[in-house]
């Protein structure tokens, strides 16, 4: 957050940023990058500890809260008399530095039957796609310091790089020259591979909405009204029909692609041990946590931009208000003023919502079995986020030819069509089984006994 | 060599296209089949941000998607399923293969540089035009200019993916 205060310094005074944009190419994005590392790397281990205080509340625990406490001597003289027998408590922030430090000073141990150059190797290459996701997405509005590279293609650029980070987790489960790792790293990479589909054409069809590839645009289109309605309300897509429809297949294929539970197949501990991090202790394990993290922090980044608006905090056009209510002109522009300052910390605000889901779904969902995971993925995300493209097409066509209202009706046209094609298309098909087995737990109350 | 300068643009290129090179040569040269697909994956993202310092974005990053994010995370796949990473399952005996190889090797490399070397031989600095490779440039070529060529690529992939579902699906 230091790092992000700098930058409201920056747009405050013009002068600031015509000097940061005379320096060479290269100093401002090393700087854009470190704008974009630096404070995730300070959100990490705050979010390791909001994760396990979190995940306590919800199993009815306490959580880490001892860590850090600091207790003054009661006799001590050299102390001033406001700190004796005083306790500073800091709700265990520390248990992360405490977590982290354990983990340097264990033992490293490389087995010996390892193939020790790719055992190396493998979890720098699991960070490396880790760092790079984030490079297109904007966290303010000042276009000379974020997003890294403000590139024509920065959705591809996202989906490519997530592709890329199969390599680590497959990489480690073969060089471990371990059964149960290498079974960890093939499952990873049937998820990944499966979910990255549904993933890309949810994202596309968001792109088809936007009429761009960007993420800045993503933003930009979000302030644009409601529906197509020129009204005070922003397009967020998460109001949309079919940008809710979108996140939550985005969202579903999110926390897959980050191996997060429900979808840790490639690390459930009750079949294959630690998965493709068995055989990894101390600094390398570290890094494979970090990079998941890192990956939890950017894919909610990407989901509040995509979805939630980016940067703005709600979803109300300022500008739109001020120029048709009067009345409300000042306090409006006061709060466009507002929104624009303080940016990065709207942003932050809209990442902790992703991460909350992450945090809420593991702790409420089992882990799947490997074939509800594939029929979840093929059977029943694929074709939803197709027929939504095809949906958002129909309503981008229509609403572009003969106006808002006509989009709208167009959109609930198709929906119910789709709709009645896939029960008639149930019915066509008699005698398959619903994509899930169901299972119901009767919950008994127990008896006592006197 | 003249007309050459070195600037920056240039040293960046020539060092990624010397690294890409060097890791082509690294396919064939390793004896361990996971090396060798490394870095076939290293070449194929050197590649790619080769395409990237030279603006051409989306063909960069369509060699990430496909090649190295889908094509080879698929050979290393199949590689790691066979096992087939020890050396001594991939030695090849010493007879005539050899030589006849590197002969019919050397024809394809006169081949296909005797097709694109001479385009290059006035090049002195790196660069493509401006729309070169933007989503843009390339979706209206797409669906105007080779829109027939386009769909019928498609047709083609959705009757290979209906021809696999067949086979896979098929009682022995």
């Amino acid at each position: 957050m230091v790092r992000l205060r700098g930058a409201e310094k920056v747009k405050s005074t013009p002068q600031v940023v015509e000097w940061f944009l005379s320096l060479h190419p290269f100093w401002q994005a090393l700087v854009r990058v470190l704008l974009w590392i630096g404070p995730l790397f300070l959100i990490l281990p705050v979010l390791i500890w909001f994760e396990r205080r979190l995940l306590a509340w919800f199993q009815d625990r306490i959580g880490p809260n001892r860590v850090g406490t600091i207790t003054f001597s009661k006799r001590n003289e050299k102390l001033p008399s406001f700190l004796r027998g005083r306790k500073i408590s800091l709700f265990g922030l520390m248990q992360s530095f405490a977590d982290i430090t354990k983990a340097m000073l264990k033992e490293d141990i490389t087995p010996t039957a390892v193939d020790k150059f790719l055992f190396v190797i493998a979890p720098g290459l699991f960070l490396f796609p880790a760092f790079l996701l984030g490079a297109t997405v904007p966290w303010g509005p000042i276009r000379a310091l974020t997003p890294v590279a403000d590139i024509n293609i920065g959705v591809l650029f996202l989906l490519a790089a997530s592709s890329l980070g199969v390599y680590g987790v497959v990489l480690a489960g073969y060089s471990s020259n371990n059964k149960y790792s290498l079974l960890g790293g093939l499952r990873s990479t049937a998820q990944l591979i499966s979910y990255e589909l549904s993933m890309t054409v949810s994202l596309a069809g968001i792109a088809l909405a936007t009429g761009d590839l960007k993420f800045t645009r993503f933003v930009e289109a979000q302030q644009q009204g409601l529906w197509g309605f020129d009204s005070g309300l922003a397009n967020w897509f998460i109001f949309t029909p079919y940008g809710f429809v979108a996140a939550i297949v985005f969202g579903i294929c999110m926390i897959a692609e980050t191996n997060r539970p429900p979808f840790d197949l490639p690390e459930a501990e009750n079949e294959l041990v630690a998965g493709y991090n068995t055989e990894y202790t101390a600094k390398k394990w570290v890094l494979f946590m970090m990079g998941e993290y890192l990956g939890m922090l950017t894919y909610s980044a990407v989901f509040a931009t995509v979805f939630l608006g980016g940067w703005h905090i709600v979803p109300i056009r300022w500008d739109w208000v001020a120029e048709h209510i009067p009345a409300l002109a000042w306090p409006a522009n006061a709060f466009a003023a507002l929104e624009a300052n303080f940016a990065p910390i709207w942003f932050l605000l809209k990442m902790s919502v992703g991460i909350c889901i992450y945090i809420w779904i593991r702790a409420t969902l089992p882990r799947l079995r490997y074939d509800q995971l594939m029929n979840l993925g093929w059977r029943t995300l694929l074709p939803i986020a197709t027929t939504n493209l095809i949906v958002i097409a129909t309503w981008m066509v229509v609403s572009r030819v003969w106006g808002a209202w006509a989009g709208v009706l167009a959109f609930a046209i198709s929906a119910g069509l789709a709709y009645v094609l896939y029960r008639s298309v149930n019915k066509l098909a008699p005698g398959q089984k619903g994509n899930f087995e169901s299972r119901t737990i009767t919950m008994v109350e127990p008896e006592v006994v006197v | 060599m003249n007309g050459i300068h070195p600037t920056p643009e240039l040293a960046l290129v020539a060092g990624l296209a010397g690294m890409a090179a060097l890791c082509a040569v690294g396919v064939v040269a390793f004896s361990n089949a996971i090396r060798s697909a490394l870095c076939l994956v290293m070449n194929f993202f050197l590649l790619a941000v080769l395409y990237f310092t030279l603006g051409a974005e989306t063909v960069g990053i369509t060699q990430v998607v496909v090649y190295t994010g889908a094509i080879m995370v698929l050979f290393l796949f199949v590689i790691m399923l066979l096992n087939i990473g020890s050396p001594s399952a991939t030695r090849e005996e010493q007879d005539w293969k050899r030589p006849v190889g590197i002969l019919l090797g050397m024809a394809l490399f006169v081949l296909v540089g005797s097709q694109i070397l001479p385009g290059l031989i006035s090049v002195t600095q790196p660069g493509t035009p401006d729309v070169y490779g933007q989503p843009q440039s390339i979706g209206r070529a797409i669906f105007s200019l080779y829109v027939v060529p386009f769909e019928a690529v498609s047709v083609l992939l959705m009757v290979g993916i209906v021809g696999s579902i067949l086979l896979a699906k098929r009682k022995f």
